[in-house]
């Protein structure tokens, strides 16, 4: 208040009064207002006669004060007549004010309001246009029904106003008259076809917001304004921006024809379609064959696409939104880049940008997958942060990952935040029941958190176990024992009701603890949750049925205390069983059956994503947040069958562009960079019939006069064409690649202009020389010191492997894992190993979800480093339009121990779907194994897999050998792993390497001495040269110049350890220690001349 | 669009309140009221409240919470963005975007929301523009217009409106022409205990400081941009130029501004300047535990790692901590039980280490989870990418502006999980 206390103080006395007493009055509260209105009423007094002051200075302090009590949400209103009649005041801040004061009371003082009308009108005239503006925008808040004539007139003159920004007001204006008096729709319709074919960026927001609650359902006012409205958006400010593209989304659903059912080879075309007219043609005959995008769908799918880049979240996710709903699916991968960029954001942000990504990655696993660590949880984030990541992360889990998400989520399970741990559990659960692979592991994990401490994470692994088993019932009458006694200890009722289930379900397969369990509970069922008492009921019904022998008693004892329950539930039911159980002269034919009812087969239940339901709403709205339809919703209809007439969105010429013919799509460009020099009014008439390529001089240059922005950087250096429209602000997004691809020849031509440029610029100045040196020299500090060698430095940094920190790593898995294993021993052990399918390897990676306490001293740790690279399996040429590519992703193979994880990209490059792709004949050397993938049904066309399978390569680099089948073809194929590649790092100590390697000397050691210069030898590039070519693990070293690394072979689990000693000169010994002489000494040769080159 | 605003402080008294359409009734914050109890915690009140007739979308900034009310369907992003935007202005404004500072300007300020929105629609949001329209309260200032009678506002349409730049305006003047550029990079980083990275990324801003006179046309290069995988850009940025050259070409706002924020390609691996030891240990069925971390640097390109501050969550169960830093201080809030360790520079023939005694409330069950260590560090003149500026230009004007590029890493949020 600084400000306004000082002009306080220049008061007289009278002013300070009011001060204190305002003071006193907003320390008691802002309702105390009332309780005081004595002298609320004498303050009022006082405002009143400053207002009718004759000073300037004494008005405006009384209508900032006054604001102040608005802004409070005190009530002002009985000011009205002194303050409405300061509405003509010439000072702009005082009327500013009072314009404030008149849009929030004019509605309760509508008679009263009428006095300042005739004010606004005559400023509607004014010649200053903020004047206009400012007077428009509040004669249009003034919602005074009598007034809506006055309005009308007032917006279809500023409608038609020169100022672009008085225009912008009046698009404003229209909702505001259409909320107040919807009658007037008609007319307003009239009005916003007039704005929408205006050519300034500044009205487009507005009107197209204008459109949207007004008419949105007059689709065909935009027909004729699409193109340029495409054209027009990256210049927009970015609000209208959004608004726009929301609109333009739903427009293309209504207009153009899927993209989605066959879209074959779009890439190819979409070049194609702005090469010439001739080619045009083609296309438009082609088209009756094959599907081919409507040049207007990919002119506003490629005009969106720079916008991704924005600063503003809102922009970015409503260009995704536009990309996910009518963008062919094969262009939709481009967007998770920015979407998941926008996780860096605010709390907020994140929140809905997170919700959006699981509806998106539900459908489409690929598009984020390549981001999954992004989605990983901090304990810092808030909740609802960290259950989404979580669901996002549970959509993203396939075969290949999910051992590190596992490993991912023990952390979680931990976490102090109980709600997300719990949120934890269940996802496991989902992840065990999707991927099959992992069912029993997941299974062992939850087992194992029954004996957690907190009550909340044992009811939730009951829970999801419940739902597990009863998905495979067999085998796991352990698991059903270890919950009975369970039974003793936990107290939340959801837990303790699902024991209860599992054990009467089960009934059969424990004849001896179930009669038991129904014992104990008898006794306690009086002091039991109702969830619980009907289990009880149940369990007890189940087991009369069974084993009547030892229960009846008991069953019966229990329906006679539920038939006197308190709740009428409970009763019902206890009166239902006895009827059906209990044999007697008055139940019918039902008891017959009664144990056919309860003891029927129950379907699993299905463990899906909450975010399942909500992709029938438009990404990024309102709506798709609250999962419910929000008011004014309005939905995104489906692609129409047929087409509708595309030429309705060609222009007359006299409009904007002369030679704009349905099939002269080429010149749209041209017309498009005049939007840009129009922007402001310009004359359209002169250069509109030229030529687009022969124009694109002569435009520029006039471009260059039209500079409104008052541009005068025109530096005669700047190469011509690019440099000019860029300057002028008319970023379009839409010449750039078409010009490129086009006019090559006028590129190759200003490239070489470019170069003599340099040449001309590196000769005269030495000033831009000088400039650039200032820069490293402005940044002061010693940093300086020897730029070039800084600088390669730095670069080999980013490079760098990921050292392990070595004083934490205990190489016992025991310490990783999670659980406490002692007490629950006996039960536990005998379920540890159900299938065969389930390897120890997988365990060993699975530390803390399993049971095994393995105490060697070597245990695999992850892979420091794992290559992108990928090695043609099957090239499409030789496939028939199918291409497979594989890599080795280093993780531990889920199918078996001594295999080889190998990921397959299966890509189909025909027009038509693949059907049937399985691996047919194997051809593989004795003792090798596979393990193959499931047969993929269909893989549509420009679609893309990744398949996951094992190889056992016995330790040898042979090459494995099998059929790749479709449904019509076999293709010979083959896989030969690079020596790296049958190795599993392993973590260990210093010590632990010296005294694995002092027993593997003599034969089995192979070395050799490199030569190289002295920068290929600091110890990250040496890290990651060996790292690059095998799938080792550093071990921490306590020496310099010498560098360890540990692995084991997949199928014998041989070591092998490799150490780099560096030696005087530019010299190092490289030695290699291993059992398996053949492939240490293979190894060898591969790394030595990595090592050596530079 | 959005009707009506509501300001409120984490007492939850609504301070402020501004309608851009019929007015609505201060109780509709009574469902934001009853959605934050329920909640808890401000950081997990949902941004997005759905009540009978209106939905509130809403965020949290500097311990202030910014309601807005929405009638219908409009796309949260644009609100939430919006909203942060007010924030940001009144931040530029008036130093900080406080209680405090909003009570005291608050004519300013609703000058501020009428000039931004109308009817719930974005009018001007540039910050120059508004700057323009409205000018910012300084001392000096509110002396010479109680004098003179002239007053904060113009009386003008802010040139900037009406160009296709809306982020210059015109006739700027300076004496000393200067631009400065600030790189700075982020590491965002997840540790597991055993000190292998499990996820590790660098986000950095170019931030600059331009105070140019009249039009200047910059260009700014780099050494290496290849390196810069995904880039957002103010809108002053020349988009193509970038697309087809790799050069950032713009003409610049007047001031302070964030020209762009860029994520490092990921497949580069990320050197991790620090490492930390930490043996973190709760004894069962006694009252206390150990604690005890040392920090050390790892890849620090030979520069010194400084202002070193660890921040540790600490289980609720924990009564006091009694420890010892080698260097720096600590300090430990029993109410949050959040333990922050001021740590300073690292100096590698000493590394710094806090150790001591956990006491724990009695007959409680032990911690099941260590809690993780937060970590926040900066280190002067290095970009952690290795990106570098190679040259800037001007064209456009004839003066000689004095340039200048500061490279700055920092932790962005960098958690060690024990």
């Amino acid at each position: 208040m600084s400000s306004n206390s000082f002009a306080y103080n220049e008061q007289s006395g009278g002013g300070e009064a009011t001060e204190l007493g305002q003071e006193a009055t907003s320390t008691i509260s802002p309702s105390g207002a009332f309780g005081l209105f004595s002298s609320d009423l004498k303050k009022n007094e006082d405002l009143k006669q400053m207002l009718e002051s004759n000073k300037d200075s004494a008005k405006l302090d009384a209508m900032k004060r006054i604001v102040g009590m608005i802004a409070k949400g005190k009530n002002a209103s009985e000011l009205f007549p002194a303050v409405v009649k300061n509405v003509a005041s010439k000072n702009i801040e005082i009327k500013k004010l009072v314009y404030v004061y008149l849009v929030r009371y004019a509605e309760e003082q509508q008679d009263l309001a009428l006095l300042s009308i005739s004010t606004f009108q005559r400023a509607l005239k004014d010649p200053n246009q903020l004047i206009r503006a400012s007077a428009l925008r509040v004669l249009s808040s003034i919602r005074v029904p009598i007034i809506v004539p006055i309005m009308m007139l007032a917006i279809k003159e500023a409608s038609a106003d020169l100022s672009p920004y008085v225009r912008k007001n009046a698009a404003h204006a229209i909702q505001k008259l259409y909320s107040l008096d919807p009658e007037q729709k008609e007319m307003l319709i009239e009005v916003i076809e007039k704005l929408l074919k205006d050519k300034s960026t500044l009205v487009a927001g507005s009107v197209v917001m204008a459109f949207e609650e007004v008419c949105p359902d007059r689709i065909d006012l935009i027909h004729k304004n699409y193109r340029k409205l495409c054209n027009l958006l990256v210049d927009v400010e970015e609000w209208g921006q959004v608004v726009i593209i929301h609109m333009l989304t739903r427009y293309a659903r209504t207009q153009f024809v899927s993209p989605w059912k066959e879209d074959d080879g779009l890439e190819d075309n979409e070049k194609n379609f702005y090469e010439s007219d001739d080619e045009q043609k083609e296309k438009t005959d082609k088209r009756k064959k094959t599907y081919a995008m409507d040049p207007d769908h990919r002119l506003l799918i490629r005009n969106t696409k720079p916008l991704l880049q924005s600063r503003n979240a809102a922009v970015v996710m409503a260009v995704a939104q536009l990309y996910w709903h009518i963008a062919p699916k094969s262009e939709t991968g481009i967007i998770s880049k920015s979407v998941v960029r926008l996780l860096r954001s605010n709390r907020e942000v994140q929140y809905i940008v997170l919700q959006n990504i699981a509806t998106m990655s539900i459908q489409r696993k690929g598009m984020f997958e390549p981001y999954l660590k992004s989605f990983y949880v901090r304990s810092t984030d808030p909740t609802m942060i960290k259950t989404l990541k979580l669901e996002i992360l549970t959509n993203l889990a396939n075969e290949a990952n999910i051992s590190t998400l596992l490993r991912e989520f023990q952390t979680y399970v931990k976490s102090q935040d109980k709600q997300f741990a719990a949120a934890t559990i269940q996802t496991i659960g989902r992840c065990a029941t999707n991927i099959s692979e992992v069912t029993d592991t997941c299974l062992n994990g939850l087992v194992c958190l029954l004996s957690n401490r907190d009550e909340i994470v044992v009811a939730e692994s009951v829970v999801v176990i419940k739902k597990l088993l009863q998905m495979q019932p067999a085998q796991h009458g352990e698991i059903i024992k270890h919950m009975a006694k369970l039974l003793d200890s936990i107290t939340v009722p959801v837990a303790r009701a699902s024991i209860l289930w599992l054990i009467g379900e089960n009934c059969e397969r424990v004849p001896k603890i179930a009669p038991d369990v129904l014992r104990k509970m008898a006794k306690s069922f009086t002091s039991e949750d109702d969830l619980v008492k009907l289990q009880i009921l149940n369990l007890g019904a189940k087991l009369y049925l069974t084993n009547s022998k030892q229960t009846k008693l008991l069953t019966q004892y229990i329906l006679n205390l539920g038939k006197y329950d308190q709740n009428y539930d409970i009763r019902d039911r206890t009166r239902f069983i006895r009827q059906l159980i209990v044999p007697n002269e008055k139940s019918g034919a039902l008891s017959k059956y009664a144990k056919k009812i309860f003891l029927a087969q129950k379907p699993a239940p299905l463990l899906e994503s909450p975010f399942k339901d909500r992709d029938h709403f438009q990404l990024g709205t309102l709506s798709h947040t609250l999962n419910a339809k929000a008011t004014g919703y309005l939905e995104l209809s489906n692609w129409p069958e047929v087409a509708p007439d595309p030429s309705v969105r060609n222009v007359e010429v006299i409009e904007l562009a002369k030679e704009w013919t349905p099939a002269g799509k080429a010149k749209k460009e041209n017309s498009a960079k005049k939007f840009y020099s129009e922007s402001e009014e310009e004359e359209d008439s002169s250069d509109s019939s030229s030529d687009s390529e022969s124009g694109s001089g002569s435009e520029s240059g006039e471009q260059g006069e039209s500079g409104e922005e008052g541009d005068s950087s025109e530096d005669s250096s700047e190469d011509s064409s690019s440099g000019q429209e860029s300057e002028s602000g008319s970023e379009s997004g839409l010449e750039d690649k078409r010009t490129a691809n086009r006019n090559s020849k006028p590129k190759g031509k200003s490239d070489s202009e470019d170069g003599e440029k340099n040449n001309e610029k590196s000769k005269t100045s030495d000033s831009s020389n000088a400039e650039s040196s200032s820069i490293e020299e402005s940044s002061s500090d010693p940093e300086s010191e020897s730029d070039s060698e800084s600088e390669s430095e730095s670069r080999r940094v980013t490079k760098e492997k990921e050292k392990k920190t070595k004083q934490d790593r205990n190489p016992l898995t025991k310490d990783v894992s999670l659980l406490d294993l002692d007490d629950f021993n006996p039960v536990s052990t005998p379920v540890a190993l159900p299938t065969p399918a389930l390897s120890p390897s997988l365990i060993a990676d699975l530390e803390g979800l399993n049971l095994s306490t393995s105490s060697s001293v070597i245990s695999v740790s992850t892979p420091v480093f794992v290559p992108m690279k990928t090695h043609v399996l099957l090239h499409r040429m030789s496939g028939k339009g199918l291409a497979a590519n594989y890599y080795f992703p280093r993780q531990p193979c889920i199918f078996g121990d001594k295999m080889v994880s190998v990921q397959i990209t299966l890509n189909n490059t025909t027009d038509q779907k693949i059907e049937n792709i399985h691996i047919g004949e194997k051809k593989l050397p004795i003792g090798m194994q596979m393990h193959v993938f499931n047969p993929i049904d269909s893989l549509e066309p420009e679609g893309s897999i990744t398949v996951s399978m094992g190889i056992d390569f016995c330790d040898s680099t042979q090459t494995a050998s099998f059929q790749l089948c479709t449904k019509d073809d076999c293709f010979n194929v083959n896989i030969q792993p690079p020596v790296g590649e049958l190795l599993l790092p392993v973590a260990m100590s210093e010590k632990d390497f010296k005294k694995e390697q002092g027993k593997l000397t003599g034969m089995n050691e192979t070395s050799a001495v490199i030569i190289a210069a002295p920068q290929n030898f600091t110890p990250s590039t040496i890290l990651q040269k060996v790292v690059n070519v095998a799938n080792v693990g550093a071990v921490p070293s306590g020496q310099d110049n010498i560098q360890r690394f540990a692995a084991k072979t997949v199928h014998s689990g041989s070591l092998m350890l490799v150490t780099v000693e560096l030696k005087e000169g530019s010299t190092a010994q490289l030695i290699i220690n291993t059992e398996k002489t053949v492939i240490g000494s293979v190894l060898l040769r591969e790394l030595k001349p990595v090592l050596s080159q530079g | 669009m959005i009707h009506s605003l509501f300001l409120i402080n984490c007492s939850g008294d609504i301070f402020l309140e501004k309608h851009w359409k019929s007015v609505v009734s201060q109780s509709v914050c009574d469902y934001f009221f009853e959605a934050q109890e329920k909640a808890a915690d401000v950081e997990n009140v949902p941004p997005v409240i759905s009540t009978p007739h209106h939905y509130l979308i809403s965020i949290y900034r500097d311990k202030l919470f910014f309601v807005s009310v929405i009638q219908t369907e409009v796309p949260p992003l644009f609100v939430i963005e919006f909203l942060h935007r007010v924030a940001d202005t009144f931040q530029d404004y008036f130093g900080e975007c406080s209680e405090a500072a909003i009570k005291d300007n608050v004519v300013i300020v609703y000058e501020l929301l009428e000039e931004m929105l109308d009817n719930g629609f974005p009018l001007a949001t540039e910050s120059n523009i508004l700057k323009e329209l409205i000018k910012p309260p300084t001392i000096l200032r509110s002396v010479v217009n109680s004098i003179t009678g002239s007053s904060n506002v113009g009386d003008t349409l802010p040139t900037g409106q009406l160009s296709n730049i809306p982020w210059r305006r015109a006739g700027v003047k300076y004496t000393n022409n200067e631009a400065y550029f600030d790189v700075v990079e982020e590491i965002d980083a997840i540790i597991d205990k055993s000190g292998s990275t499990v996820f590790a990324e660098i986000q950095g801003v170019i931030d600059a400081c331009i105070k140019l006179s009249g039009m200047p046309d910059l260009s700014l290069s780099f050494m290496n941009p290849r390196l810069l995988d995904d880039v957002s850009f103010h809108p002053c940025i020349r988009f193509k130029r970038w697309e087809s050259e790799r050069v950032l070409s713009f003409i610049p706002p007047d001031g302070n501004f964030r020209l762009i924020s860029y994520r490092v390609s990921s497949q580069n691996l990320v050197a991790i300047p620090v490492y930390v030891k930490h043996n973190i240990s709760f004894k069962e069925n006694s009252s206390c535990g150990r604690f005890d971390i040392t920090i050390g640097p790892k890849q620090n390109m030979g520069k010194t790692i400084e202002g070193i501050t660890v921040t540790v969550h600490m289980p609720k169960v924990v009564l006091n901590m009694n420890l010892t830093p080698t260097q720096g201080n600590y300090t430990f809030d029993p109410v949050t039980k959040v333990l922050t360790w001021d740590v300073g520079k690292i100096t590698p023939q000493k590394l710094p280490s806090l150790k001591g005694l956990v006491n724990l409330q009695s007959g409680a069950p032990k911690p099941e989870e260590n809690p993780s260590l937060n970590i926040q560090f900066k280190i002067q003149q290095l970009a952690i990418s290795g990106l570098k500026v190679n040259r800037l230009d001007m064209y456009g004007e004839k003066y000689k502006p004095f340039k200048g590029v500061k490279y700055v890493t920092k932790a962005g949020k960098f958690q060690v999980r024990t």
